[in-house]
């Protein structure tokens, strides 16, 4: 089997989160420096970007990068 | 850095004004300093670097910028894009998909793990899961999952499978709904697989 018990697992937790209506990480760059804005700026989030913003809970890469791109902004001024 | 707006970003930036572009690589050269922090690979010159490239990328996606924010805020995540997949290629890039996964299910026979008496609910998941895997996917589905939760990154699978991100995406979450499907229809509901991996 060519993945352990614990790829396993883990597999099982994005299984349980999966849903029909999913956005790409490509779809999701568009949505990321809105949604960095309204949260580095402590704005409410309007529920279809919250929605997009789902996709940070499927995507560890992409939620690694938010947490880089939220990092960027505190320099200069970015928002 | 000057202070624009967006369309006075993107007029200057269209026209390539040699002043705002050198303003723009030096803002995303700063973000990325600060955003990078921490990363062993992301020095000094490796920084100057992704700056750069981030500066082209965004030249060249120009009329991609959706103007729901700013675009100096748009800017930096797709230099931040740019760094993370160069990272994650540099540290990836002697490792072959093919080697990754070439003892992939489809190749081996969908018996049960052996596991203890006592964890009776968890084997009945995982000897599913390895049967979703092995009879209820593609051969590039199964590629693409077992590459992905073997830690591959998502642009260096897609790189060697000819895909985009967004095409991987859809690949790996058309085998997750196969996958929820078969347990499903196997009995097993969410509650059941919560508990049996302590979730």
């Amino acid at each position: 089997m060519s993945l352990s018990p614990d790829e396993l697992r883990e597999l099982a937790k994005y299984v349980l989160l999966t849903r029909p209506d999913e956005i790409g990480c490509d779809d999701w760059l568009g949505y990321a420096p809105s949604y960095a804005e309204l949260i580095a700026t402590s704005q409410p989030v309007p529920e279809p970007l919250q929605k997009a913003a789902g996709h940070l809970d499927l995507c560890p890469e992409c939620a690694e990068e938010f947490r880089a791109l939220m990092e960027a902004l505190k320099e200069g001024g970015g928002v | 850095m000057t202070e624009r707006s967006n369309e006075d970003w993107l007029q200057l930036l269209g026209g390539t004004d040699e002043m705002a572009v050198a303003e723009l690589r030096e803002f995303l050269r700063r973000g990325l300093r600060r955003g990078l922090a921490g990363w062993a690979a992301a020095d000094d010159g490796f920084i100057e670097d992704m700056a750069q490239e981030g500066t082209l990328k965004v030249l060249s996606g120009l009329t991609t910028f959706r103007g729901d924010s700013r675009f100096t805020t748009w800017a930096v995540t797709v230099a931040v894009r740019v760094a993370f997949t160069e990272l994650r290629r540099a540290r990836w890039k002697d490792v072959s998909l093919d080697r990754l996964v070439e003892d992939a299910p489809s190749q081996q026979p969908a018996a049960a793990p052996a596991v203890e008496p006592s964890a009776d609910s968890k084997a009945a998941i995982l000897a599913e899961m390895h049967r979703v895997i092995a009879t209820g996917l593609t051969e590039r589905q199964r590629q693409a999952l077992v590459a992905e939760f073997k830690g591959m990154p998502q642009a260096e699978i897609a790189a060697r499978m000819g895909l985009t991100r967004n095409a991987l995406y859809k690949l790996t979450h058309d085998a997750r709904q196969s996958l929820k499907r078969g347990l499903e229809a196997a009995g097993i509901d969410g509650d059941g697989v919560r508990e049996a991996f302590d979730l």
